[in-house]
């Protein structure tokens, strides 16, 4: 088995795997149960000053599913936490004293001012936690009371707000980033500037997941009225995905580390996250989904897929894959490749013939008896076919050889690399001559 | 070979070759990947989950079917072996609708519960297919441990006192290893030799020995077995068989339903094993429906299963009892053999009808038979064994026998199914027990 210990920003865990702040870790009762069950580390629920807020008493989630009420999607309007700041304050403090290996990392957000910050910092210094993570994304409510996303949305309050926040301690500080935003480089490079010592992200995404018809009113739907929520889940990944490698690709950005979060449910996500540049990541709605549980297959799934690649430790995986993200100017165009469908896996749906006849290049056949097949002289190499086949690898991309004719444009498949910037149909090519 | 299925009396290839190979094929082939992902996709993740309770050896089912939804079927051979390490031969046999899938939610919600045993035999086969083997042994204790026995109980014991460090002897009677996986189960449960292969591939923990021809009671004593090794694991299972008490039961042509079994697992050419063209199969277990199918895909042409009490009451499952009528076996219930009838060799047997209470009715019914198998229960067989309880040996709940020292598990033991899954999870417990007893005098 692989080595899955994880060391992120001088914080060490026996693996990469940390909840995120949310209800999983929003009491001790929770984050034992979790310990237990293995997972690496915490960032307890968000803390704030008392009076503690009140949440609201009706549906606090809606949901959305694919296919047999699978859950994809999460959309919450619960606030951070409701229970006094001395009893989690306790509670952190026994925690972490009983668990000593793992990660405990303590979420705050309170007023934007520099006090509330000083008076804060010291008492979560004295539970002993590892690091403390700024909760500058949360959509709702919070923000309506200039907190949260408000915060993080103005990319100089969150590097005066570090910056107070790095004066007063010594702990190191994650800057939790809201994806509510055009440009995630902005709030990142402010969190950089105020000396934070990392990112986190991302937090939920404003959001309605549905509309009740008969009650005319969005979901969830508290005495008749909704309001929008903070989405998060197995959906919400790809944005998260693109706002990471946005960040660890930035050579402006001095590599700073980040702890990857959103939808991650599996080993493979965990590892995609780490490829594109997490340092490690955390995990709010499969815990919901599925319980404390789930971290079991992420950790036989992670060690297999590092033997498997004869990787030994986990820092290895991060960020191999930020090189190969790139814009799309700089493709190239010189790459020519042709769908196939191996009629041995095909189960005759024809969906992908669908696709591409109904949306795409007419580029699949149908004979009489349901045999579908691809014509190379069509085929763009869209790839929607592959996406909307439900058979795992039966149509696959093949790239073509150079020197082979391209059968669609009648043209030589050139060898040598050739993108946008140079291509005769960009004027900018022209301009630059 | 000239016969048929409707030549008279006991012939051999009655079939032609492409029949027999397509009779005794796997019963349930494996999951292609893409079915297996589609198998496992269904799987809920349920919390404590009920069908985990309902697994005699308790794999966490949950966790491995969703190891195989996230394509690392080798993690998922791993959680499933660690907890039984005859889960490939189990995927297998298990009676799955009166086990786990049974429990299953989907079961019980849809009817249609997740396919675990199937999804069980795509991850361990995964594993076992690559030659790994996922365990290693913790240092060596320098104990040594007798096992009696290389059936499911004796085997599943050894693997776990190897794999803690122990050295094992393993003494079976017979020729090979695997007890009834290898002479009993049938045919299509486990094709292309499964049974040596699954031995083969546990024993690459190390540390254990076999010892064929070596029976308990011919060439070993108890006692002597008990000074040479620190502890003494029995599992013999269940030698001998109840003989039919019917007047004519010594006819040519009658013989024992797991002898008949053991002939046909062991045949290198299914078409030298001679069958009747009307076969009588008496009993109602699980050797009963397996002898009278083995029967009648060997080319008989007419088989009937007659069982003394209603289908209720018989201990083959309803799906046995469904898979032996799809076949064309023919089950006829409350009937009780009264005579054997045929000159020398048997030609007709009489049965004479009874209720629910075992009364006559008053009424009979007379098959042709030029075969009969008896299926009617197995017996444990040996002197000097620790004391019994009932006709088996009486056990704690891990397996300590009235004898110190000594412990036993699978079908020779008191308690529990008569199932090759339970015989492994009573192997398994005791090695634990065995570990803990000999640590704490260590
Ligand atoms: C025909 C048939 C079909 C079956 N089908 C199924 C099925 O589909 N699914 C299922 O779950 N269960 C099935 N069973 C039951 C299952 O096979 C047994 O429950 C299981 O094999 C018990 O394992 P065991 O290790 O206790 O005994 P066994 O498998 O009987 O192994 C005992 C071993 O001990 C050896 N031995 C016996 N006496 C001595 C001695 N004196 N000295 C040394 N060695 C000795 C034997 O040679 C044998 O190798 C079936 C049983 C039969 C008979
Ligand atoms: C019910 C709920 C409450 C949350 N509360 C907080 C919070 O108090 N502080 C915070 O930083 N993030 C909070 N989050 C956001 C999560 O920590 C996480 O960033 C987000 O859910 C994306 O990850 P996921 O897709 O794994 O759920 C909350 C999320 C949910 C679902
Ligand atoms: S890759 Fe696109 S164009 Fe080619 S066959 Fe598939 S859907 Fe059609
Ligand atoms: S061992 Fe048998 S009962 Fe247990 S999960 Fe596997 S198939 Fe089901
Ligand atoms: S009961 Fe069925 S659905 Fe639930 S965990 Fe077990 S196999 Fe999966």
């Amino acid at each position: 088995m692989a080595d899955l210990r994880s060391e992120f920003i001088g914080i060490k865990s026996p693996n990469p795997f940390w909840l995120a702040s949310a209800p999983p870790t929003d009491k001790e009762y929770n984050v034992r149960r979790a310990f237990d069950a293995g997972w690496g580390g915490v960032v307890w629920k968000t803390l704030g000053l008392d009076p503690h807020v009140v949440n609201v008493n009706g549906a606090r989630y809606g949901a959305v599913y694919g296919a047999d009420r699978r859950l994809l999607g999460l959309n919450n309007i619960e606030l951070i936490t409701d229970r006094p700041l001395q009893t989690n304050l306790d509670e952190i403090k026994v925690v972490k004293r009983d668990y000593p290996d793992r990660a405990m990392i303590v979420s705050l957000m309170v007023p934007c001012e520099e006090e509330p910050w000083k008076f804060i910092l010291p008492l979560v210094e004295d539970t002993g936690a590892d690091g403390v993570e700024l909760n500058f994304g949360c959509p709702h409510g919070m923000s309506e009371r200039g907190m949260g996303s408000a915060v993080g949305q103005v990319p100089e309050y969150i590097e005066m707000v570090t910056r107070w926040v790095k004066a007063n301690t010594r702990m190191p500080v994650i800057v939790k980033l809201t994806p509510n935003i055009t440009d995630i480089r902005k709030p990142a490079e402010a969190a950089m500037k105020g000396g934070a010592d990392a990112v986190s992200l991302i937090n939920t995404i404003n959001s309605i997941t549905s509309v009740d018809l008969d009650l005319f009113a969005p979901e969830p739907t508290i005495d008749g009225k909704g309001a929008h929520g903070g989405y998060c889940g197995p959906a919400v990944k790809p944005i998260a995905l693109n706002m990471v490698a946005e960040i660890a690709r930035d050579p402006t950005l001095g590599q700073i580390p980040i702890s990857g979060i959103g939808g991650i449910t599996t080993w493979r996500d965990t590892a995609e996250f780490m490829a594109l540049g997490a340092g490690n990541v955390q995990v709010c709605t499969a815990a919901m989904t599925y319980g404390f549980k789930i971290v079991q297959e992420m950790i036989s799934g992670l060690s297999d897929y590092m033997d498997s690649k004869g990787i030994a430790s986990v820092d290895e995986i991060v960020g191999r894959a930020v090189p190969n993200v790139t814009d799309w100017q700089y493709l190239n165009l010189n790459y020519v490749a042709k769908a196939k469908i191996n009629q041995d896996l095909c189960i005759s749906c024809g969906r992908c013939f669908a696709a591409c006849e109904d949306t795409s290049h007419q580029a699949i056949s149908m004979s009489s008896d349901r045999v579908f097949e691809v014509i190379d002289a069509e085929c763009v190499a869209c790839n929607l076919c592959v996406n909307v086949c439900p058979v795992e690898n039966c149509i696959t991309m093949e790239a073509m050889t150079p020197d082979e004719v391209d059968p669609r444009t009648g043209q030589r498949v050139e060898a040598e690399y050739a993108n946008w910037t140079t291509h005769p149909n960009n004027p900018a090519a022209k301009a630059a001559e | 070979m000239s016969s048929d299925t409707f030549t008279p009396g006991i012939a051999p290839g009655r079939l032609t070759p492409e029949s027999y190979e397509a009779h005794f094929a796997d019963l349930h082939p494996a999951l292609e990947p893409h079915e297996a992902l589609v198998a496992a996709d269904r799987c809920y993740f349920c919390h404590d989950a009920p069908c985990i309770t309902a697994c005699p050896t308790e794999i966490d089912i949950p966790l491995f079917i969703r190891q195989i939804a996230t394509g690392t079927p080798d993690a998922a051979a791993k959680t499933i072996l660690s907890q039984n390490i005859m889960g490939g031969m189990c995927a297998r046999v298990c009676p799955t609708e009166e086990l786990c899938e049974q429990a299953c939610v989907r079961e019980i919600a849809e009817g249609k519960p997740v396919l675990i045993g199937q999804l069980q035999r795509y991850a361990t086969d995964h594993l076992q297919e690559q030659g790994l083997h996922p365990f290693e042994r913790a240092a060596a204790t320098g104990r040594s441990i007798a096992v009696v026995g290389a059936g499911p109980a004796g085997l599943s014991c050894a693997h776990r006192l190897a794999m803690l460090g122990h050295e094992v002897v393993v003494f079976d009677a017979r020729a090979k290893a695997g007890g009834l996986n290898e002479y009993g189960i049938a045919t299509y449960k486990t094709v292309d030799g499964f049974a040596q292969a699954e031995v083969d591939w546990l024993l690459k923990i190390g540390g254990i020995r076999i010892e064929y021809g070596k029976a308990l009671g011919r060439d070993l004593t108890l006692d002597a077995l008990r000074k040479d090794h620190d502890a003494v694991f029995l599992g013999l299972g269940l030698g001998g068989v109840n003989a039919l008490a019917a007047p004519g039961a010594d006819k040519e042509g009658v013989r024992d339903a797991v002898g008949f079994i053991a002939d046909l697992r062991q045949a290198e050419d299914l078409s030298q094993i001679p069958v009747g063209r009307d076969v009588v199969v008496i009993g109602g277990g699980m050797t009963a429906v397996d002898a009278a199918v083995q029967a009648k895909l060997l080319g008989a042409l007419n088989v009937a299963l007659v069982y003394r009490r209603g289908r209720d009451r018989m201990n083959a499952s309803v799906y046995e009892q469904d898979l032996a009528a799809s076949k064309g076996v023919r089950i006829i219930t409350h009937a009780v053999p009264t005579e054997i009838i045929g000159n020398g060799a048997v030609r007709e047997i009489v049965f004479d009808y009874v209720d629910d209470t075992m009364q006559p009715t008053g009424q009979s019914l007379r098959l042709a038979a030029d075969q009969v198998f008896c299926a009617i229960g197995q017996t444990l067989e040996g002197a000097t064994l620790p004391d019994l309880d009932g006709r088996k040996i009486k056990v704690t709940g891990t397996g300590r026998t009235s004898v110190t020292g000594v412990w036993a598990g699978g079908d020779c033991a008191a308690g529990g199914d008569d199932l090759t899954v339970t015989a492994v999870a009573e192997g398994r417990d005791a090695a634990l027990d065995i570990h803990a007893q000999l640590m704490r005098n260590a």
